[in-house]
């Protein structure tokens, strides 16, 4: 097993299965009375937040106290320079305090890389700037799997804000790795330059969501960012809902095993109208159960659970 | 005045010869010269330069004294083969009036370890609204000719055509960072394959391409004089190749960096256009601020490009834009990193890798043409009988392990550490007395 979980782009398809198939097992905890396993127990892992995110944060607490395993919340809002303690110090005050994993957000790109070079336990990316969010790539994974039973041969649309989604950057490098196909859809200005190459050469990139979506299993939903709107990505709210938004009609274009999902949290009527994401084939709420069952999984095995 | 005679060294590239140095000037150059009174330097296998120069040099001081100092800049200057620095005015206050700019110059002088030669701001602050008094900094005791924002562009196209208009008065030069500020908000790197991967946001190609273009026009239309500092890409050798082409009286530089590294070892990656030099190498990791510079390392055809431009001429000089920051600027999240890298002490390496022992090359792209440039009489002069001894010695044949705990610069933002490079500075003498000697600072 890797030592940290950094990038989508960490995991071979072998160690990508073998978490997948270990949140499966993990999974079963949540319907017992008790829900919670001694494999972390005396362990310790910080969660490291440098930026709001309730929902995560909340996922990978559940994660490591289901584990039984000791969970330090630290808040970091706002920038580390601008806080007076850098990075680096912090990291070294979480080495001191005997951390065996330290699960980190940060608006910076590559903070998660810093911080691997500076501290001795493991380090678990939970979304860093525009880079990546390799947990939630795991767990969209999963679910994919749970709903159509395969990840190999499956055709994924990643729709809308690819440019500032880490989100899309996990997803790619993990599906492309276990035999899925991408293909990312959005308006030219929201598709990072030479995305293909830089991530996974077999990636598709169309600008026509309409003529994507009959071909798909699985329509991805990204969420877009309100200052987005005032920085001429797009003329408007409006124009963008209207080519880039799934609304009934356009779900009704998807082959009927088609599932819809959405990382959260959703801008209904913009980029997901309500009739869509409380739709059956939405996911959307699995995928939150789910993210608790990938996050163990993730922390078992970075931690040596398996080897305990 | 003590008298330095150099034994057997090879005068640019050329055979053998001796060179008598006396009372701060090359007293004569021939075989078998006998000089008793002199101290004996053997220059066996050594090559002797022009004493280098450098238009694009940050001393920090005043304001950052933490990250160097005109002193400790002026080491390292020495121990690169310097005779002459060209120091930028992104200082703090700012060199954008005479005092700073006469502050700098004599600070330059107290060291007397190489020529500092200060750059004035050519913006108030460099906030790119108002001229500074640029006449002021050329009548001050520093002479100063050659004036930048570097850091900053000069955006406003009519900020920059009055510029290059006022400095025709006193046959100033405007140095010009070429960077559209729309265009590269919040940019991180090189807009590309990389900066995709990595989730950092770009800073594309044609944000100073499209710069340099707009101040080649405004510069052949007012008739002055540009300089363009750092050129970073292959889309702006073609522009300044055109530029030329049409006679506009534009000059420009490239880093080291830029003509070796690319944006590849932001990921980690080891790719250099030189592989010679990627041998046994590696960056220490993923997003190592330590590369962060601006403009951002580019592409490999950028740098392909850059390397050719500068053997044909249409880039006309090697300048370090050596940029020192503290341990704290660089130790941090890649966003939160100041951009900017040393280059005094390994500028000489990275051209000879660059230009093979092209000796004349070499002088005309690291001393006379950039002296020529800035206008810094005595520097940039091969050496012959009557002129300053201003002058570097070179050994071709050695090769050395950059350790940056080892370089004389403050800081320690090396983009080189534990890479092996060619060559090695032996001596440099400024008129006429050793600032280095075996390859150790004099004082």
């Amino acid at each position: 097993m890797i030592k940290h979980l950094l990038s989508g782009g960490d995991l071979d398809a072998d160690t990508a299965t073998e978490i997948l198939d270990t949140a499966a097992e993990m999974a079963t905890v949540a319907g017992r009375e008790i829900k919670k396993l001694p494999a972390l127990r005396g362990r310790t892992v910080v969660n490291l937040f440098y930026e709001d995110s309730t929902r995560t944060r909340i996922s990978f607490e559940a994660a490591a106290k289901r584990l039984s395993a000791d969970v330090i919340n630290f808040s970091a809002k706002g920038s580390s320079v601008t806080k007076g303690e850098s990075l680096k110090d912090t990291a070294l005050t979480l080495q001191a305090m005997g951390a065996d994993a330290v699960v980190v957000r940060h608006p910076a790109s590559g903070a998660p890389h810093r911080l691997a070079n500076w501290v001795d336990g493991s380090v678990v990316n939970a979304g860093d700037g525009t880079h990546e969010h390799p947990t939630q790539a795991l767990l969209d994974a999963y679910t994919m799997r749970a709903r159509l039973g395969r990840l190999a041969g499956l055709s994924v649309a990643v729709v809308g804000d690819v440019l500032h989604s880490r989100v899309a950057r996990s997803n790619v490098l993990l599906l492309s790795t276990l035999g899925a196909k991408v293909t990312l859809v959005g308006p030219p200005t929201l598709i990072p330059v030479d995305i293909a190459g830089a991530l996974a050469p077999a990636t598709d990139v169309s600008y026509d969501l309409d003529s994507v979506l009959p071909n798909v299993d699985v329509v991805m939903m990204l969420r877009v960012q309100r200052e987005r709107m005032n920085d001429s990505y797009f003329p408007s709210a409006r124009e963008y809902a209207r080519r880039y938004g799934l609304d009934g009609p356009r779900m009704r274009r998807l082959p009927e095993h088609a599932i819809v999902m959405h990382p959260g949290p959703m801008n209904r009527g913009m980029e997901i109208t309500p009739e869509v994401a409380d739709s059956p084939r939405s996911t959307i709420v699995e995928q939150v159960t789910n993210g608790v069952s990938v996050r163990m999984a993730v922390l078992y095995l970075l931690l040596g659970g398996n080897n305990r | 005045m003590t008298a330095y005679l150099i034994t057997s060294v090879s005068v640019v590239g050329a055979a053998p010869t001796d060179l008598l140095i006396r009372d701060g000037v090359v007293a004569e150059v021939g075989s078998g010269l006998n000089a008793p009174d002199a101290t004996v330097v053997d220059g066996t296998g050594l090559v002797a330069l022009p004493g280098l120069v450098d238009l694009h040099t940050h001393l920090r001081e005043p304001g950052r004294e933490d990250a160097e100092t005109v002193e400790s800049g002026s080491r390292a200057a020495a121990l690169g083969g310097y005779t002459a620095v060209c120091a930028m005015a992104n200082t703090s206050p700012v060199a954008d009036t005479a005092g700073v700019v006469e502050q700098v110059w004599r600070l330059g002088r107290e060291a007397s370890l190489v020529d500092v030669q200060p750059i004035g701001a050519v913006t108030v602050g460099l906030a790119g609204e108002r001229l500074a008094e640029l006449g002021a900094m050329a009548d001050s005791a520093a002479r100063v000719r050659i004036f930048s924002d570097d850091g900053h562009c000069v955006a406003d196209p009519k900020l920059m055509r009055r510029a290059l208009e006022y400095v025709k008065a006193f046959d100033g030069i405007i140095a010009q960072h070429a960077e559209e500020p729309r265009l590269t908000e919040g940019a991180q790197m090189h807009e590309g394959e990389v900066s995709t991967r990595l989730g950092l946001i770009g800073w594309p190609a044609v944000a100073e391409e499209a710069i340099i273009a707009r101040d080649v026009l405004l510069t052949e239309h007012v008739g002055s004089r540009l300089h363009v500092c750092h050129v970073s890409t292959a889309g702006s050798v073609e522009v300044l190749r055109q530029a030329k082409a049409r006679g506009v009286r534009v000059t420009a530089e490239v880093t080291p960096h830029h003509l070796l590294l690319t944006d590849e070892v932001v990921s980690g990656r080891s790719e250099l256009a030189s592989p010679a030099l990627a041998n046994n190498w590696s960056p220490a990791g993923v997003y190592d601020p330590v590369f962060k510079v601006n403009p951002p390392l580019r592409t490999a055809s950028d740098v392909a490009a850059l390397r050719a431009a500068l053997a044909d001429g249409v880039i006309d000089v090697i300048a370090t834009d050596h940029a020192p920051h503290s341990v704290e600027d660089k130790e941090c999240e890649w966003a939160y990193a100041r951009p900017g890298m040393l280059g005094l002490e390994t500028a000489l390496s990275i051209a000879l890798d660059v230009l093979g022992p092209e000796w004349d090359l070499i002088a005309e792209r690291m001393s006379r043409t950039p002296a020529r440039i800035a206008g810094l009489t005595g520097h940039g002069v091969d050496p012959a009988p009557g002129v300053p001894a201003n002058l570097t010695l070179i050994d071709p044949a050695a090769r050395r392990t950059i350790e940056p705990a080892e370089l004389a610069s403050r800081s320690r933002n090396t983009p080189y550490a534990r890479m092996t490079l060619p060559g090695r500075i032996v001596a440099t003498f400024l008129r006429g007395e050793p600032t280095v000697l075996d390859g150790k600072a004099v004082k």
